[in-house]
């Protein structure tokens, strides 16, 4: 008997490039003018969201699947809880899917919170019953308990989401499909939604993970897949695919440049153009040296003036945990001296000192935004570098030091008798 | 244990849809819990935070009654049905206005419930159906209220009552079926095209106007093609045999067989549409 939970083989999914966000639908007279005019049918292209995907999952597996944006992730998961149904391709898929692809599908905002849960619980596929007997212990995970009877338009953001979470989680199907449920929600929430994923693992229940967040993908899986522009690059044990992803995707010669069709339109006015990483004597490089200081800079265009505006940097880890964010404007003065940023070209630059970052390799975002205002651009992981430990401190020990800071620091030892 | 579980699991199967889909409306059995739930959410959620609540569900037909009566029963002289009384005016358009608004409802919601339910659509997977079907079983509810005026309207005006009342129930349903019907294929239209949704409040006015609500069916001329034409529009035949079940004047004849048969083929056809359709609203919508 076969213990195989899910099966596709050359699966591909292609989209009409109008169907896609640029223009959501057509209007009936859109349609009769092209009957007309045929020369613009033809034009209208074609793009495979993805193409020749085949894999196979245990049962009880938990596999992860990474990429970057619009490598066609949330199009597999779409096609495997049958959202959709693929263009070409074949899959077979043993048991329910319960898909957490955005949790609080279906809240309505004028329902109460136990009005919603019975709504959500249905919508995801749970029975009445099932969610008679549970919903003590879903009112309970979600901390909402005294505002049960009030209609979830008055809650907060926090409050929505774990009830929305809590319902999710306490679905039972063979087969779970998350996506960035984790990537919402404070620390304390994220680490509760781990631990729900863990025991939903070890119920030995399979389990596909879709994150961005890769010391959540590390913790929780044993096996991932790797998605490139549509396609299946690699499947490979987690450490393994997460550090191929993480050196993938990225330019290697130390600099990102922006092609003009790459930036979305919602940036405007902001455009970014290249992200430079430049060592001590200022060439662009992907390795740095820790004993050296390096610059990193954001050159950008705006085509109308912007107020307020900052534009900053993400250093990350690649576990994928932030070590710092900083912006151009920061300092009080600096911040005063550029209240509202002309049209123009402009490069912020920043220096990372010498003797502060540890062997090791490294991502660096970035970020444009107003406070408060809009977040025009933003990408976490524009480029990475790696970081040489020749001559730092402690060298003369041949062990991997622990932490992403290795600081030179002023040490006295005193003798004390 | 849960192994154990997962191989008794039922193995679902992806694959291109291509042609014409079969039906499956045994699909929508294993889900009627959805149904009922989003039936429940329409009902519950179209009367928040309205004072008169579900007070609008009688009010909307009482205020049509009573412009119908003084315009076109006191200045027009529109006369009800041979062999209902001229003052029972009030009661007769009543009686029509009662299965025409939830015609009418059923038909405004079902065709643009597929694009209000986009985030459900691009989420979940579960029976497409189920979105136009409990859109359209949401106004059963206005419907009961509404029907409860329209037995004092009876009591008032010492309209007898008989079993033919029971005749009320299958009629009720035929003129929800035919609103799921043209619901269907407006739905689905709907996602592709927008105009739908700009097209359908005219559409269900207009829908009233042809159809026997302020007048009587008696004056289509009996001669000739006409009534049958007539009976082309499924509500014809509905709120003649409304007016029958109710009054026990002027039975239905073909007009209601004729109505019977345009739904069934719109039906028909329409879930086959839905059905073909399907598979192309999640990245449509």
């Amino acid at each position: 008997m076969s213990s195989l939970a899910i099966r596709v083989e050359k699966l591909g999914k292609q989209y009409r490039i109008g169907t896609l966000a640029s223009q959501r639908y057509q209007t009936l007279r859109d349609t009769l003018t092209s009957v007309f005019d045929r020369t613009r049918r033809g034009a209208n292209g074609t793009i495979w969201a993805l193409k020749d995907i085949s894999f196979e999952v245990e049962q009880g597996q938990v596999l992860g699947i990474v990429g970057r944006n619009g490598a066609g992730k949330s199009t597999l998961l779409k096609i495997l809880s049958r959202v959709t149904d693929p263009t070409e391709g074949y899959g077979e898929i043993r048991g329910r899917v319960g898909s957490l692809l955005e949790v609080g599908t279906g809240f309505h905002p004028e329902l109460t919170g136990r009005e919603n849960i019975y709504l959500n619980g249905a919508i995801l596929g749970m029975r009445r019953s099932e969610i008679q007997r549970k919903f003590d212990e879903i009112v309970a995970f979600s901390e909402v308990g005294p505002f049960i009877d009030t209609p979830v338009k008055r809650y907060s953001s926090g409050m929505y989401l774990r009830l929305a979470f809590a319902v999710a989680a306490h679905l039972e199907p063979e087969i779970l499909v998350v996506d960035e449920v984790l990537a919402v929600g404070d620390a304390e929430f994220q680490r509760k939604c781990l631990g729900k994923m863990s025991d939903v693992a070890q119920q030995g229940r399979t389990v596909l993970f879709v994150s961005h967040n890769m010391s959540a993908i590390l913790r929780l899986t044993q096996e991932t897949l790797v998605i490139e522009k549509g396609r299946l690059k690699m499947r490979a044990p987690t450490p393994q695919a997460v550090d191929y992803y993480l050196s993938q995707g990225f330019s290697q010669e130390g600099q990102r440049i922006w092609e003009e069709d790459e930036v979305p339109p919602e940036a405007a006015p902001f455009k970014p153009i290249a992200v430079r990483l430049k060592d001590a004597q200022g060439r662009v490089s992907n390795a740095v040296r820790s004993t050296e200081p390096f610059t990193i800079e954001v050159e950008y265009a705006l085509s109308s003036p912007v107020t307020g505006l900052r534009v900053g940097l993400y250093l990350m880890s690649t576990r994928g945990e932030f070590i710092f964010t900083s912006f151009d404007t920061d300092d009080p003065s600096r911040y005063e001296r550029y209240p509202v940023r002309p049209a123009g070209r402009y490069v912020s630059r920043c220096t990372i000192p010498a003797d502060w970052l540890n062997e090791g390799r490294y991502a660096v975002g970035i970020n444009a935004s107003s406070f408060r205002v809009r977040r025009y651009f933003h990408d976490e992981q524009t480029l990475n570098f790696t970081v040489d430990a020749t001559g730092a401190p402690g060298m003369q020990w041949a062990e991997p030091r622990l932490g992403p800071l290795r600081p030179r620091l002023d040490w006295q030892i005193e003798v004390m008798d | 244990m849960v192994t154990t579980r997962s191989e008794h699991a039922p193995l679902i199967y992806l694959r291109p849809a291509r042609g014409w889909i079969p039906l499956n409306l045994s699909a929508l059995w294993a889900y009627r819990e959805l149904i009922y739930f989003l039936t429940w959410r329409d009902i519950k959620v179209r009367y928040k935070q309205a004072v008169l609540g579900i007070g609008w569900a009688v009010l909307q037909p009482v205020f049509h009654m009573v412009i119908f009566t003084i315009i076109f029963g006191r200045l027009a002289g529109l006369k009800p049905d041979a062999g209902i009384p001229a003052n029972l005016y009030p009661v007769f358009s009543f009686a029509a206005l009662l299965p025409m608004q939830l015609f009418q409802g059923a038909l405004q919601r079902a065709s643009i419930s597929l694009v209000q339910n986009a985030n459900l659509l691009t989420k979940v997977y579960f029976p497409r159906l189920i979105i136009p079907l409990s859109a359209a079983a949401a106004g059963l509810v206005d419907f009961f209220f509404a029907f409860l005026v329209l037995v004092g309207l009876m009591l008032y005006y010492r309209v007898p009552f008989s079993w033919n009342l029971l005749w009320l129930l299958p009629l009720v349903l035929l003129a929800l079926l035919a609103a799921l019907a043209v619901g269907l294929w407006l739905s689905a239209l709907n996602v592709q095209y927008r105009d739908v949704q700009q097209m359908v409040p005219f559409l269900v006015q207009a829908w009233m106007y042809v159809s026997p609500v302020a007048y009587s069916i008696d004056v289509i001329p009996a001669q000739g093609p006409w009534r049958m034409i007539y009976a082309l529009n499924p509500m014809a035949g509905v709120i003649q045999g409304f007016r029958w079940a109710l009054f026990g004047a002027n039975p239905p004849d073909r007009i209601l067989w004729v109505s019977v048969g345009v739904v069934a083929v719109l039906l028909v056809s329409g879930l086959y549409y839905f059905r073909h359709m399907e598979r192309t609203f999640a990245d449509m919508v």
